[in-house]
């Protein structure tokens, strides 16, 4: 049903990466001598790679990788035993995309559901179908109330058939690694309460014949009636019971402390992550991994501490207070760090809002240089012939001038890895067809947008880890903690209940808004 | 100065005696209040404190009785016949002040200067207010 391993849906990167080439085969083959299975030349090879362009760590090491526009391919020359070799990469990576075996697991609990589904719907038709191509002469005639009957029943399914349809076939949207409690609940219900007609039905109508041809359709008519009461239950049970909020769930990414609050009903605890996960893609700015660490020249003179060497024989116990030395040295010692990581900060702002300016003006600029053409302006043409052009060409006449402003500044605000210039490109065309300002076509580049902007959508999805001390099948309670984890960095959830709200009422009589002047009056005596 | 509820107040005050003058019908003493307890206290320009809500004198006119005794624009009204003026309001000050019975008014003022005079003076005996 629902249950899935961990290791399914690997999410893998689509052959145009960021990064040059050879550093991604640089990187590969590395991963692949440390695996057994995958090298050697064997060509069904799983390779888990890192997933997108965005978090490929590689990437955006910006400083010391040239940075040009277009690839740079390299050649490796060589297939040693333990590597692979470009033309063996790209038959791999085609290999894998072209075969989806782990895909289908995604799709067995909805298909099993609508089996199940489809069956309980067609039952009761079957009920009344069947005793009429067996036994027909036998049966005996019913008049107005099997057709009342009958109309009731068509409706009823009708209704069943569009409610269904409505709430539950719907693409599921994730897999969750243990059953969905609730789910499973009700197919075995359906199935139960089907199974059980279908076993009194044999019994008590095909066995014996039942001549009672109203009874039979009644029959019908109340496991309609039963199904429709399970379809409330859920309706109720999976779609209505954790709209009202109950907990506050507060998402912490690990890496760069970006945090939000969200409140949510009663939900599983895998319910709850694949909530969380929902939000994370439009509320979350983009985990930028250039952006987190300090400054190499601060962090360096850290790193000078003193060494301890201790000159008493017995060396036991002294591995903590060697390190509380040290501890204590490092303290005393006069600390600049934080000036310099001060300066380091405000250099920076300043150098990112110099770079900022030019790219607008360069960008405002850029668009002066093109208009749309309207259609009166079409005709009177043999006096001023235009070339005319499509968007695509028009963005391409105007990225010219701006494409080196654009890339010094998302150099130096380390964006780089997200934005190739084929993404501007086709941003810049996207923009110019919907009469859009310049000030709307840098918003994009200006603000780090939320990690759904920068997905390509692939069929595979995204591998999460769910990482929890408690069963992740039990509901949210006050105190508990767990995380989601990707492969960089990860999502620390915690849960608190909202308050218990009394609220009073206070009466204010409209009338009662008196005001007066303050006194200050002066009297002559 | 210092008012602290529920403490003794304790300044350094004169003794003025204003003989009310005889205009018309009225008995005027030539000066003007201002503050009590139902007024504004920021608003006073004569107070230390901003939240004293005593009764001040605001003006004085020239020549007349009060200027004549010796009232100085800025003093704070202590008593007025032997009736408290620190804590009445500035309906009820008035009328202590203004009673058509009484000839003289006989008040006991505080100011700064006075405090200061005799800070300086140490060591003689000064007429000590406690209230």
């Amino acid at each position: 049903m629902d249950n899935e391993s961990q290791y399914s849906g690997y999410s893998y990167k689509s052959s145009h990466s960021r990064s040059s080439r050879k550093h991604r085969d640089r990187r590969d083959r590395h991963r692949s001598k440390s695996r057994d299975s995958s090298s050697r030349g064997d060509k069904s090879v799983t390779i888990q790679t890192p997933g997108e362009p965005l978090l490929d760590a590689e990437s955006t090491r910006g400083d010391d990788r040239d940075d040009n526009w277009g690839e740079t391919t390299t050649v490796v020359t060589g297939t040693s035993e333990h590597s692979i070799s470009n033309e063996d990469l790209t038959r791999v990576t085609k290999d894998l995309e072209e075969s989806t075996p782990l895909e289908c697991k995604r799709f067995l609990g909805p298909a099993l559901g609508g089996c199940l589904s489809f069956f309980a719907l067609v039952t009761p038709l079957a009920f009344l179908i069947l005793p009429q191509v067996l036994w027909r002469d036998a049966l005996e005639p019913c008049g107005t109330p099997c057709e009342g009957l009958y109309v009731s029943l068509a409706f009823k399914l009708l209704v069943l058939l569009i409610s269904s349809w409505a709430l539950f076939l719907r693409p599921p949207r994730a897999t969750l690694p243990r059953f969905f409690v609730f789910r499973c609940l009700l197919m075995v219900l359906v199935f139960l309460f089907v199974a059980s007609y279908w076993l009194f039905y044999g019994v008590r109508v095909l066995e014996p014949r039942e001549r009672d041809y109203r009874g039979i359709v009644e029959y019908a008519a109340s496991l309609v009636d039963a199904l429709l009461f399970i379809q409330y239950l859920a309706l109720v049970l999976l779609e209505v019971r954790h709209l009202q909020p109950a907990f506050c769930l507060k998402v912490v990414r690990s890496t760069d402390g970006a945090s939000r609050f969200y409140n949510v009903g009663h939900l599983s605890i895998q319910r709850a992550a694949v909530w969380v996960l929902d939000h994370y893609y439009s509320d979350f700015s983009v985990y930028n991994p250039a952006l987190l660490n300090l400054p190499k020249s601060i962090l360096s003179k850290k790193m000078t501490g003193f060494k301890v060497y201790s000159l008493d024989e017995n060396t036991t116990n002294n591995s903590t207070g060697q390190s509380r030395a040290m501890i204590a040295a490092a303290a005393r010692r006069r600390d600049n760090s934080h000036n310099e990581y001060y300066y380091e900060e405000a250099e920076m702002d300043r150098r990112v809002r110099k770079r900022k300016a030019r790219l607008v003006v360069a960008v405002e600029e850029a668009f002066t240089h093109i208009k749309r053409l309207h259609e009166e302006e079409a005709a009177s043409s043999p006096k001023h012939p235009r070339e005319v052009m499509d968007p695509r060409e028009a963005a391409q006449a105007i990225f010219a001038p701006m494409a080196r402003a654009m890339q010094k500044y998302l150099r130096t605000t380390r964006q780089q890895a997200f934005h190739s210039m084929e993404s501007i490109l086709t941003h810049l065309q996207f923009c110019i067809t919907h009469n859009m300002t310049p000030k709307a076509f840098l918003e994009r580049y200006l603000t780090p947008g939320p990690t759904m902007q920068y997905q390509q959508q692939n069929g595979r999805g995204r591998q999460w880890t769910l990482v929890s001390e408690e069963p992740v099948t039990s509901s949210l309670r006050q105190g508990l903690v767990f995380s989601l984890r990707r492969l960089d960095f990860s999502l620390v959830v915690t849960v608190t209940p909202l308050p218990f709200l009394r609220l009073g009422e206070e009466f204010i009589d409209p009338k009662s808004h008196k005001f007066v002047m303050r006194l200050q009056s002066e009297t002559s005596v | 100065m210092s008012v602290n509820p529920g403490q003794p107040v304790v300044a350094v005050v004169q003794r003025i005696e204003i003989k009310k003058l005889r205009q018309g019908e009225n008995l005027i003493l030539g000066f003007s209040i201002g503050g009590g307890m139902d007024q504004d206290p920021g608003q006073n320009p004569f107070s230390e404190d901003k939240t004293d809500k005593g009764i001040y004198v605001t003006r004085i006119s020239p020549g007349g009785p009060a200027d004549v005794a010796g009232l100085m624009m800025g003093d704070k009204i202590m008593q007025v016949n032997g009736w408290d003026m620190t804590m009445v309001t500035h309906d009820q000050a008035r009328k202590r002040l203004t009673k058509k019975k009484e000839d003289v008014v006989r008040l006991l003022v505080t100011r700064k200067s006075l405090e200061e005079a005799v800070k300086q003076s140490m060591g003689k005996k000064y007429p000590c207010y406690k209230q």
